[in-house]
C-alpha cells in the first residue's frame, strides 16, 4: 500500500498538458514495449549503448515538463534489489554483467514510470485495450483503481481508531487477532461496497454490459510520435 | 384530490419479506404526484430505504406498484425495468458508491449509455446534466478528488441525464456542511421533478418539502402537512 | 517477490508473457460466470455484474497488506492475499483479481517489470492461487479444514517465492548455494506467518458472515488433483535445482549445442541454452497449470 501512496503524485504528474501527455496512449504504450524490448535485448559489452538509452529517455521526461529528480527518485526504488544482485555478480567477477543488470532495472522501472507520468490512467487502460487485454479485466482494473484510495483510507481510519483506543495488543498473540480482524471487517466492508456499487448500477439501468468507451481517433500526430520514437530506439539499439 | 392519472407513483399494499425472515414491510399504500415533494421520516430500520428500493425495482415485494404507469410486479419484463428505472432517479446516501466510474463524465453519461444512446449523445447529454448542476468544470475529474457536496451535485447529474419524472434521494444532506446544504436546497428547488426525500434531517425537508410520510415498522403511520407530522411524533431535536 | 524488469533473459520474460495470456484469458471468463453477484440482488442475469466486486476485492487486497501482524521479535509480516482469495471467491475469481493487481502495480506504480508481468503473473496469481486453493480443496471439509487453509497460505507463497527464485537463476543470476539456502529460509518463514495470517483472517470473516467463505466442494478424482499437486511441486522445485546444474541441462541438450555452436559464437550458444533450458521448463509447467485449469473448469461445470 505504501506503493499505492506513492501513486498520488504520479497521479498528478498524469493530468499535466505537455506535448508528450497529448500523445495518444496507445502510441506511448507501444513505444514502451519497444523501448523495454530494446534495452532487455541490448549486449553487456555496449555501455554506450546504455548511455543513449538514457539520453533518449531524459528527453521524454523533458518534453514531458517532469520533475527530473523526482522521477529519478521514484525509479531508484528498484536500485536495492538490484544492487544484491549486482554485487554477488561482482563478487563472481563479471563487473559488465553487474554493471548492465543496474542499468537495465533501472532504465526498464524509468521508462515505465514515464509512461505512468504522462497519461492518465484511464486512458492507459483503453491503450491495454487496444492491445487486446480482455476488457473484464480492464474493467475490475478500472473498479480497483477508483476504490483503492477509498478502501485504503479505510484502513487509515481504523489504525488511527485502534490507536485512540490505546494501540493494538501488548502481546504479540492478541495483536496477531486483532490484525486479522481487522483484515475481516476490511473483506466484510469491500462485500458491501461491492454490493452498495452494483446496485447504484442498476439503479441506473445497468443491463448486465458497460457501455462501450468513446474510442479517440490516431491522429497524425501519433503516428508521428510513434514512428519517430521507434526508429530512434532501433537505431540505437542497432546502429550505435 | 387529483385525479388518479396524475400520479407519478401508485403504490397499493406493498410487503416485504427479508430472505431472513423479517417482515420489512408490511402493507404500504403511498400515492405521489407529478412535482410534488414528499419527505418519508421515520427510526432507522423502519422500512423507508426498503420502500424506496422497491421504486425503481431493486427489490421486488407483494402487492402492487405502478411507476408512471408502468407496473413493476414479479413478471416485469428487463424493458419494463428499464423505462422505470429511467423514470425514478434513484441517489443513494454513499456518493463513493454511487459514482464508480473513473471520471465525472464518464459516470454521468453511465445511466444515458444504458439507455442505449450513442456514446456521442450520452457524453452529450451528460455535459447538459453536469451544467444543469453547476459542475461542468469538472467533467474530466476523477469522483475521488470531488468535495462531499460535489460528490452529490454529480450524484443527482448521473440520474438527471437520464431525464427521470421522479428523484428519490437517500438522505442527501449526509456530510454536507452547511454552504454544501444550502446549495443542495437550492439545486432541488430548481429541479421541477417529483421529489421523495427519505431524511433524518428535519429542518431540511422541512424547507423542501410540504408534505411527509411517517414510516413505523414497516408501514405508514402518518401522511400529511410536514409540520404537523413532525408534531404528531415528535420528530424534531429540540426543545421548543 | 514482484520481479523487476532487467533480471529475466529474454527467451524467459518472453515465454512467460506468452503463457500468461491464456492462463489469464480462461481465468477472467471463468470467473465472471463464478458465483452470482454480491448479496443475490436481483437483476439481469448477465456477465459484468461481477466486475465491481472483483475491482473492490482488488482494493481490498492492496489495504489488507497495509495491516501489519506482529509475528514475535518485534517484527511483523502482513498477507498476500492470493490463498485467502481463493478460498474465499474461488480460484478463477481469485486468480483474476490478483492478475489485476498486478497489473495495475506493473503499470501505475512501478511494482515488478512490464515485461516481467507475465512472469509475475504465473508465479503470483496462477500458481500461487492455484496452490493457495489446492488444500483446501483437498481437505477443506471436516477436522482438517484448518489445516487444510494453513497449507493454502503456505504453498501460495512458496510456490510463487520458488518459481520467482528459479526464473531467475535460470535467467543466469548468480545465485550460490549458500545464498539459494538463505533465501530459502526465509521463504519457508514467509509462507508460514502466511498461513498462519490466513487461518486467523478466514475464521475472523466466516465470524462475521459465515456465507462469505465459499465452502469447499465434495473431491472427486483425488488422485488426479493429488498427482497435479506433486507435479506443480516438483517442477518449481525442479527448475531451482536444475538450474544449480547448469551443465547437466547443456549436456542434455548437446546435439543442439553442437549445431548452435557451428552457427554462433561460444557467447550466444551458452546464452541459447540457458534460454532452452528455461524454456523447456516453463513449457512443462505451462503444460501442467492448463491442464490443472483445465480440469478445475470441467469440475466446476459438471
Amino acid at each position: 500500500m505504501a506503493s499505492a501512496l506513492r501513486h498520488a503524485s504520479v497521479e498528478r504528474w498524469s493530468r499535466g498538458s505537455s506535448p508528450l501527455h497529448r500523445v495518444d496512449a496507445r502510441a506511448k504504450l507501444i513505444a514502451l514495449l519497444v523501448f523495454l524490448t530494446a534495452v532487455a535485448t541490448t549486449s553487456k559489452h555496449a555501455p554506450w549503448i546504455y548511455a543513449a538509452f538514457f539520453v533518449l529517455l531524459g528527453s521524454a521526461i523533458f518534453l514531458a515538463r517532469l520533475p527530473v529528480m523526482a522521477m529519478l527518485a521514484r525509479a531508484a526504488l528498484v536500485l536495492p534489489f538490484s544492487a544484491v544482485f549486482a554485487a554477488m555478480t561482482w563478487w563472481a567477477g563479471d563487473f559488465p554483467t553487474a554493471a548492465v543488470l543496474v542499468a537495465k532495472s533501472f532504465l526498464s522501472i524509468l521508462a515505465a514510470l514515464t509512461l505512468a507520468a504522462s497519461t492518465p490512467w484511464v486512458r492507459l487502460l483503453d491503450a491495454l485495450a487496444f492491445l487486446r487485454v480482455p476488457r473484464p479485466l480492464l474493467l475490475v482494473i478500472q473498479f480497483l483503481a477508483r476504490y483503492l484510495f477509498v478502501v485504503g483510507n479505510q484502513v487509515a481510519h481504523m489504525r488511527l481508531a485502534a490507536q485512540a483506543r490505546g494501540g493494538i495488543g501488548k502481546s504479540s498473540l492478541s495483536g496477531f487477532h486483532a490484525a486479522a480482524g481487522a483484515v475481516g471487517v476490511l473483506f466484510a466492508r469491500s462485500w458491501e461496497r461491492a454490493d452498495g456499487i452494483y446496485k447504484a448500477m442498476l439503479a441506473r439501468g445497468f443491463t448486465g454490459r458497460f457501455p462501450a468507451p468513446q474510442v479517440a481517433p490516431f491522429l497524425a500526430r501519433d503516428v508521428a510520435f510513434l514512428c519517430a520514437a521507434v526508429f530512434v530506439t532501433v537505431a540505437v539499439r542497432f546502429a550505435l | 384530490m387529483k385525479p388518479e392519472t396524475e400520479n407519478v407513483i401508485d403504490v397499493r399494499g406493498l410487503r416485504y419479506r427479508y430472505p431472513d425472515g423479517t417482515l420489512a414491510l408490511d402493507g404500504i399504500d403511498f400515492r405521489l404526484h407529478a412535482g410534488e415533494c414528499a419527505a418519508v421520516f421515520g427510526a432507522n430500520g423502519s422500512g423507508k430505504t426498503t420502500f424506496v428500493m422497491h421504486l425503481n425495482g431493486l427489490l421486488r415485494g407483494e402487492g402492487s406498484i405502478e411507476v408512471c404507469g408502468l407496473r413493476i410486479d414479479g413478471s416485469a419484463k428487463a424493458d419494463t425495468l428499464a423505462a422505470v428505472r429511467a423514470r425514478v432517479g434513484l441517489v443513494f446516501q454513499n456518493s463513493e458508491e454511487q459514482l464508480f466510474m473513473p471520471t465525472v463524465l464518464a459516470d454521468v453519461a453511465f445511466g444515458v449509455a444504458n439507455m442505449g444512446l450513442s456514446s456521442e449523445n450520452a457524453a452529450r447529454k451528460a455535459k447538459e446534466a453536469l451544467e444543469q448542476v453547476g459542475m461542468a468544470g469538472a467533467a474530466e475529474k476523477a469522483p475521488y478528488h470531488l468535495s462531499a457536496g460535489e460528490k452529490r451535485r454529480v450524484a443527482i447529474a448521473g440520474v438527471l441525464a437520464m431525464q427521470p419524472d421522479i428523484l428519490v434521494l437517500d438522505e442527501p444532506t449526509t456530510s454536507l456542511d452547511p454552504p454544501g446544504q444550502r446549495e443542495l436546497l437550492q439545486l432541488l428547488r430548481r429541479l421541477p421533478q417529483a421529489k421523495i426525500l427519505v431524511t433524518h434531517d428535519v429542518d431540511f425537508a422541512a424547507a423542501l418539502a410540504a408534505r411527509a410520510v411517517f414510516f413505523e415498522r414497516g408501514r405508514i403511520a402518518g401522511d400529511g402537512e410536514i409540520h404537523s407530522i413532525i408534531e404528531q411524533f415528535h420528530w424534531s431535536r429540540g426543545s421548543e | 517477490m514482484h520481479i523487476p524488469d532487467g533480471f529475466l533473459s529474454t527467451p524467459v520474460w518472453i515465454t512467460l508473457d506468452l503463457a500468461a495470456v491464456p492462463a489469464v484469458a480462461w481465468a477472467a471468463r471463468k470467473a465472471q460466470a463464478d458465483l452470482e453477484s454480491p448479496g443475490g440482488t436481483t437483476g439481469a442475469n448477465t456477465d459484468d455484474r461481477r466486475i465491481p466486486l472483483l475491482g473492490v476485492m482488488g482494493a481490498f487486497v492492496f489495504a489488507a497488506q497495509m495491516i501489519n501482524f506482529p509475528v514475535g521479535l518485534g517484527t511483523s509480516g502482513h498477507l498476500v492475499g492470493g490463498a485467502l482469495l481463493a478460498i474465499a471467491l474461488g480460484p478463477a475469481t481469485a486468480a483474476t483479481v490478483m492478475t489485476a493487481v498486478l497489473i495495475l502495480q506493473a503499470f501505475l506504480l512501478q511494482d515488478g517489470g512490464v515485461m516481467a508481468l507475465g512472469a509475475n503473473i504465473l508465479n503470483m496469481a496462477v500458481a500461487g492461487v492455484m496452490m493457495g486453493y489446492l488444500p483446501y480443496r483437498l481437505w477443506g471439509r471436516g477436522k482438517t479444514r484448518q489445516a487444510a487453509i494453513f497449507l493454502g497460505g503456505f504453498f501460495s507463497v512458496a510456490i510463487s517465492a520458488a518459481l520467482a527464485l528459479g526464473e531467475l537463476m535460470v535467467s543466469g543470476a548468480p545465485l550460490s548455494h549458500r545464498l539459494v539456502v538463505i533465501s530459502g529460509t526465509l521463504f519457508v518463514i514467509g509462507a508460514l506467518i502466511e498461513g498462519a495470517i490466513t487461518v486467523a483472517a478466514v475464521r475472523a470473516i466466516e465470524r462475521l458472515n459465515a456465507g462469505w467463505v465459499r465452502p469447499a466442494e465434495p473431491v472427486r478424482m483425488r488422485s488426479i488433483v493429488l498427482a497435479a499437486v506433486g507435479a506443480i511441486a516438483l517442477i518449481g522445485f525442479g527448475i531451482v535445482l536444475a538450474s544449480k546444474a547448469p551443465d547437466a541441462l547443456e549436456s542434455a541438450l548437446s546435439l543442439r549445442s553442437e549445431v548452435n555452436a557451428a552457427l554462433l559464437d561460444k557467447n550466444w550458444s551458452r546464452e541459447l541454452h540457458r534460454a532452452l533450458a528455461g524454456l523447456s521448463g516453463m513449457v512443462i509447467l505451462y503444460a501442467c497449470l492448463m491442464m490443472l485449469a483445465r480440469w478445475f473448469g470441467r469440475q466446476r461445470s459438471a
